[in-house]
């Protein structure tokens, strides 16, 4: 059954913005993105959002209802009251382009400076395998849709721009995770750079990012704190120094 | 102007356009957690009412110091430290408590919880911290964050200590074995939380196999790593109950100590 609902849309560009009410049809089993749509079609024409799948899959309509990052195509118009006003609004971690479209390339200037997998020398492709009980663990990491909610979450950055040059974010954590659990990379240096370069030391764990994931990656409970115990290894458990002096550990690398 | 507020970003004068009670759960822990420093605190420098044959509190076990009540002291570790230094005297409790106050201070769940309620940093998703500069665990003294291991080790040993007071707890006044109390009980309980939340631990975890590049090759980690696993996922659970366990044992034996209340016995 049809309902009126009321909206409030953020619209403006860098120079200049707010938030507009519109009120709008939706329809019994519409998400956000559905009624956003009916907006542009019949009030606001000219209005800018970012979407492609409307499954929860392609990551691109990430924006911010009611305050919290989510994504527009997942969230049920009938998980708000009949009198309740929906505010909708860009990510707030990321410059504004127009309405509800920021500029998202910080992700992937983050994104190229992780180094890619390390094959082992000697290895023809082909040749290599592996057991599912190795992989399993990172494959967690591989559902993620590059949505950047938790990105946008992050306080790091999300609260401090200075930040964005040191800061990897939660998304490229579990990149590195991913990559320093892989059974066959051989790359020796992940968990030094990610500390040192790619300030994995900045993240105070309050698991924003878990909680926003639309994957239900556990984010900080499988792939951050876990790197942080590897870097606890290599740079402050002077025991593990030891061993790796006298050859009995892996080496501080 | 920086954060949310940044001019690149787009123009919203609110911190947070959160419509739920966003504030409700850093409200709640900073009151528990208060309550619980508060009382800790309290008890540490009471210095009396730790002992009533056959219970110990957790927060004066193991008692070191030569004003120990008598039947307090374990022969293994003795009495290492006076009772006073530099003519003012310290509670037994003073020499203990920075381990497991150290285990709980760095633990990843707890650093969540009062990273939020204490220094809103931030105080909930998406709502935006009041700090102006952040630089997280990269230096001092939130580096010192990263002892949590070691403290976890620690710990450890204080979990034995507190489960032989629970062993001892099967004694009655006359130091005889065979018998069960309501303190016994609460021991069992809290000892046992105790033991779920050091074992659920990330630390824990990652020590035990989660620091493999291999499972295949360590089957037996690769298994103790999964269950240790299933128990990390209520981790935050066991660090609220056997907070509250540690506190309620404290609880009981001040009250059986002090005269309050009777340690009724079962058999």
């Amino acid at each position: 059954m049809a309902r009126k609902l009321n909206l409030r849309i953020w619209r403006g560009d860098s120079t200049d913005g707010g938030l507009q009410n519109v009120q709008v049809e939706a329809n019994e089993g519409e998400v956000v993105l559905d009624v956003i749509h009916r907006v542009q079609a019949t009030q606001m024409g000219d209005l800018a959002v970012r979407w492609n799948c409307k499954a929860g899959k392609c990551g691109s309509c990430s924006m911010e209802i009611n305050g919290k990052p989510r994504l527009a195509c997942m969230i049920q118009v009938a998980s708000f009251g009949d009198n309740e006003t929906i505010t909708v609004t860009p990510l707030r971690a990321f410059p504004i382009i127009k309405d509800l479209v920021t500029d998202v390339s910080f992700n992937y200037k983050k994104a190229m400076e992780i180094p890619a997998y390390a094959h082992p020398d000697g290895l023809a492709p082909g040749d290599a395998r592996m057991e599912q009980v190795d992989v399993e663990r990172s494959q967690e990491f591989r559902k993620c849709i590059e949505c950047f909610l938790c990105q946008d979450v992050c306080h790091v950055v999300r609260d401090h721009e200075e930040n964005k040059k040191s800061f990897a974010g939660p998304r490229f954590f579990i990149r590195i995770a991913e990559l320093d659990m892989h059974p066959l990379d051989m790359l020796k240096n992940r968990k030094k750079t990610a500390q040192e370069e790619h300030g994995l030391g900045m993240c105070n764990i309050t698991k924003c990012c878990t909680e926003v994931c639309p994957e239900h990656i556990r984010i900080t409970d499988n792939a951050i704190i876990p790197m942080k115990e590897r870097v606890v290894d290599i740079k402050y458990d002077p025991l593990r120094w030891l061993g790796s002096k006298i050859g009995k550990r892996e080496g501080i690398v | 102007m920086s954060g949310v507020f940044s001019p690149t970003r787009a123009e919203i004068k609110e911190r947070t356009l959160r419509t739920d009670k966003w504030w409700l759960q850093p409200a709640i822990t900073f009151g528990v957690l208060l309550s619980f420093v508060i009382y800790a605190t309290f008890r540490t420098f009471e210095n009396k009412n730790y002992f009533a044959e056959p219970l110990i509190s957790p927060f004066y076990s193991p008692c070191l110091s030569a004003s120990c009540e008598p039947g307090t002291v374990l022969a293994i570790f003795g009495q290492p430290f006076n009772n006073q230094y530099f003519g003012i005297g310290i509670s037994p409790a003073l020499f203990i408590l920075i381990f497991p106050l150290g285990f709980r201070m760095t633990c990843y769940y707890y650093r969540k919880s009062y990273y939020r309620a204490f220094w809103m940093s931030p105080p909930a998703c998406a709502v935006a911290e009041p700090h102006t500069k952040y630089t997280g665990e990269t230096r001092a003294p939130l580096i010192l964050q990263n002892s949590h291991r070691w403290f976890f080790y620690i710990g450890l040993v204080f979990n034995v200590i507190l489960t032989w007071d629970t062993i001892l707890a099967f004694r009655n006044a006359e130091k005889e074995w065979g018998h069960m109390s309501v303190g016994t009980l609460v021991f069992i309980f809290s000892t046992t939380m105790l033991w779920l939340y050091s074992l659920s631990c990330h630390t824990c975890r990652h020590t035990l196999g989660g620091r493999l590049k291999h499972f295949s090759k360590h089957p037996i980690r690769y298994k103790v790593w999964t269950v240790v696993s299933a128990l990390n996922h209520k981790h935050p659970t066991f660090a609220w109950i056997s907070l509250f366990g540690v506190a309620g044992a404290d609880i009981y034996v001040r009250a059986v100590a002090s005269g309050a209340i009777t340690n009724f016995y079962f058999f």
